[in-house]
């Protein structure tokens, strides 16, 4: 291994967590002073127990691992295992609590393509900015300025406001200015997961570029072929620990095989859809459930205040967060008026669910006259492998894809 | 280039990161700008109407009050105080909201986190160096020739700029944490335009309060404007008193900006 570019070493980051009522981390002075002024004794008491009740979360812990120079890693685990923070901490954004972080070489991190884009500007003019912002300095954003235009295939747009742009051009374009960055270390997240088909395509063929021309680059993502044809290393992480780190098919292979300790079987409490409803109960069984067997739904939801409930549907995802299937449940009674502390009830079946064995996401989709919001991973659903006497052994699951055909041979 | 990252060790490289992109600032204040200039219908002309508007009222206000009578011609006068009250008040108001305004980018990307308040008031320095035009007029159409001590005014202008950095830093930060110094800037600067000597002069204030008046910071700075432009004699303990006010704040905002930094993308 040659000399490491990136070195961490038993780096943590804690974030406080308030049991407040409202989450948000800025607090109002108006609160605190007229707390304070009137009532100062309760004032007092109050932010005493306020500091107990705020509990430590340690998104990342211990994590310590090493990065040589011109090597290709790709960082993988479930949402909210720490990926994100461990990104942030190696771009600056935000600090460590504990341990260091060496960095021997300039960082340049995407996390966001089209970060600090203004829509009323004109191509051209975001072209300098987004790479400002992103660290390029002038002369080296008008050296590339042609070779980025050309690659965002945006030449007769240059000069609209990027408001007028479609979606997709202007994530060709943000991604255009990022990956034109010259930095010895490259932190990317998740923007293959943007764009067409097409422009995927492109943009993995320049990530390849990018990581055969020697930088080192750090790449998240769920989507696991791009982690595998990218990656020749990939760091799994699993509640702000390394839960493996090796060879990218190996460290794939477990995360994909590994089950979730403590697998929500539904929803813990209640949930919040939007203002006026909420679901107070959602299931599924069996669960674990085999290919082709049958498993039944059940939820019910309240209104807290009257609704007028339009749409809904079970949405079904791969943990690769590839939407895979959907159960249309408008047909149970929608649209639907509740009164305010009305329920609903209502379930279903599949008679034989057609997906290949491997954990899935359940959530639900719902829009009212008011609100519109799709709440996904509400249950983690197992689905176990089918049992088939004699003939071959199935291949690996994520050779087979998603979808278990039914079908018939003749020969 | 090798970077440290060590809880609380941020600043390592910190000032050195500052000169290193200094590119941005210029972009964001550009951007800011450019802004401006494209959603207003008016553009450029609003920076100047504002400004004519707000000195028009002045000096009917001084006429109706029958304030002490001045050497200098009044609008000339009011021009040369309006100026850095309204470069100040600007850019303390932009400044104070810049973090908020940008917190997008604050969560996304590492840079030296000064770099936003500053764009702001650079943003805002370029607003004043379009009404000075104003100014130049006004100088044109009452045939008042500029004084030697009119090579003082970039030390004046440094100040100001130097004070709206300083407040606007600390407000700033505090914008992030508290969110109703939304409500409080504005009011701040609405009464500064009251204790400061724009419609009248430092001479029209009874002599005992002159030292207490002298505090506000704004007084020096509108006094050297004065003394720039119309080349009158200064009250020179209220600029010095001015210059030494504005170092102070200049450092405890750079330094309570610096101490809450780094939890900004925490917070934000």
């Amino acid at each position: 291994m040659s000399e490491p570019i990136v070195v961490a070493e038993r780096v943590g980051k804690r974030y406080r967590i308030q049991h407040q009522r409202d989450r948000q981390p800025y607090v109002a002075l108006r609160d605190v002073l007229t707390q304070a002024v009137g009532q100062p004794r309760a004032w007092w008491r109050a932010r005493r127990r306020q500091h107990l009740a705020c509990e430590d979360f340690w998104a990342l812990k211990d994590v310590t691992f090493r990065v040589a120079a011109g090597e290709v890693v790709g960082i993988i685990g479930r949402n909210g295992a720490g990926k994100s923070t461990l990104l942030k901490v190696l771009s600056r954004i935000t600090e460590p609590t504990t341990g260091r972080l060496v960095l021997d070489g300039r960082v340049a991190s995407l996390l966001e393509v089209g970060t600090g884009f203004h829509p009323e500007l004109t191509g051209r003019e975001n072209i300098y900015l987004n790479g400002a912002i992103l660290g390029m300095s002038r002369a080296e954003i008008v050296r590339k300025f042609d070779e980025i235009v050309a690659f965002a295939e945006i030449e007769t747009f240059l000069d609209t406001p990027v408001k007028r742009y479609s979606s997709g051009m202007y994530v060709r374009l943000a991604f255009a200015v990022a990956a034109h960055l010259e930095p010895e270390i490259l932190i990317v997240d998740e923007v293959l997961s943007v764009g067409d088909a097409e422009f995927q395509k492109k943009c993995l063929g320049k990530m390849h570029e990018v990581s055969r021309g020697g930088r080192t680059v750090l790449f998240v993502s769920h989507v696991m072929p791009a982690v595998q044809s990218l990656c020749t290393r990939a760091i799994w992480l699993e509640r702000g620990a390394i839960a493996a780190d090796g060879d990218v098919d190996a460290a794939i292979h477990r995360y994909l095989s590994h089950s979730p300790a403590g697998a929500a079987d539904g929803p813990a409490g209640q949930v919040r859809i939007g203002d006026e409803l909420t679901l107070d109960s959602f299931e599924m069984s069996p669960n674990p459930v085999e290919t082709g067997g049958r498993v039944d739904f059940a939820l019910r939801l309240q209104a807290m205040q009257p609704a007028r409930v339009e749409h809904l549907a079970l949405l079904f995802h791969s943990i690769q967060e590839l939407r895979v299937a959907i159960v249309d449940l408008r047909e149970a009674g929608a649209p639907r008026t509740l009164s305010a502390g009305e329920t609903w009830a209502l379930g279903g079946s599949i008679a034989a669910l057609p997906l290949v064995e491997g954990d899935y996401r359940v959530g639900l989709g719902v829009g009212t006259t008011a609100y519109a919001g799709d709440h996904l991973g509400l249950i983690d659903l197992r689905v176990a492998p089918r049992h088939r006497p004699g003939g071959h052994v199935p291949y690996a699951a994520p050779y087979r894809g998603v979808v278990e055909l039914d079908y018939q041979l003749r020969s | 280039m090798r970077v440290v990252i060590e809880p609380g060790l941020a600043s390592a490289n910190y000032w050195r990161d500052l000169w290193r992109y200094r590119e941005l600032l210029y972009f964001l204040a550009w951007r800011d700008l450019v802004v401006r200039y494209k959603q207003t219908v008016i553009g450029v002309v609003w920076a100047l109407l504002r400004p004519g508007l707000t000195l028009a009222a002045f000096v009917a206000f001084r006429r109706l009050v029958g304030a002490g009578r001045s050497d200098a011609p009044e609008p000339v006068l009011v021009m040369a105080a309006l100026l850095p009250w309204q470069f100040f008040s600007s850019a303390l108001l932009e400044a104070s909201n810049s973090l908020i305004g940008n917190a997008n980018l604050l969560s996304k990307v590492y840079f030296p986190r000064l770099i936003i308040p500053l764009a702001a008031v650079t943003t805002a320095l370029a607003d004043f160096a379009i009404t000075l035009v104003l100014l130049g007029v006004l100088m044109l159409v009452y045939a008042i020739a500029p004084s030697p001590a009119v090579l003082l005014m970039p030390v004046f202008i440094l100040e100001a700029f130097a004070l709206a950095v300083g407040g606007g830093l600390w407000l700033a930060a505090l914008n992030v944490r508290y969110r109703d110094f939304r409500y409080i800037v504005p009011f701040v600067i609405q009464m500064s335009l009251f204790v400061s000597p724009i419609a009248f002069t430092i001479a029209d204030v009874p002599e005992r309060f002159r030292a207490i008046f002298a505090l506000n910071p704004l007084v020096g700075i509108i006094e050297g404007f004065r003394w720039a432009i119309l080349g009158v004699t200064p009250n020179v303990p209220a600029v010095v008193s001015s210059m030494v006010i504005t170092v102070v704040v200049l450092a405890i905002g750079i330094y309570y900006f610096r101490g809450t930094e780094r939890s900004f993308a925490d917070v934000v």
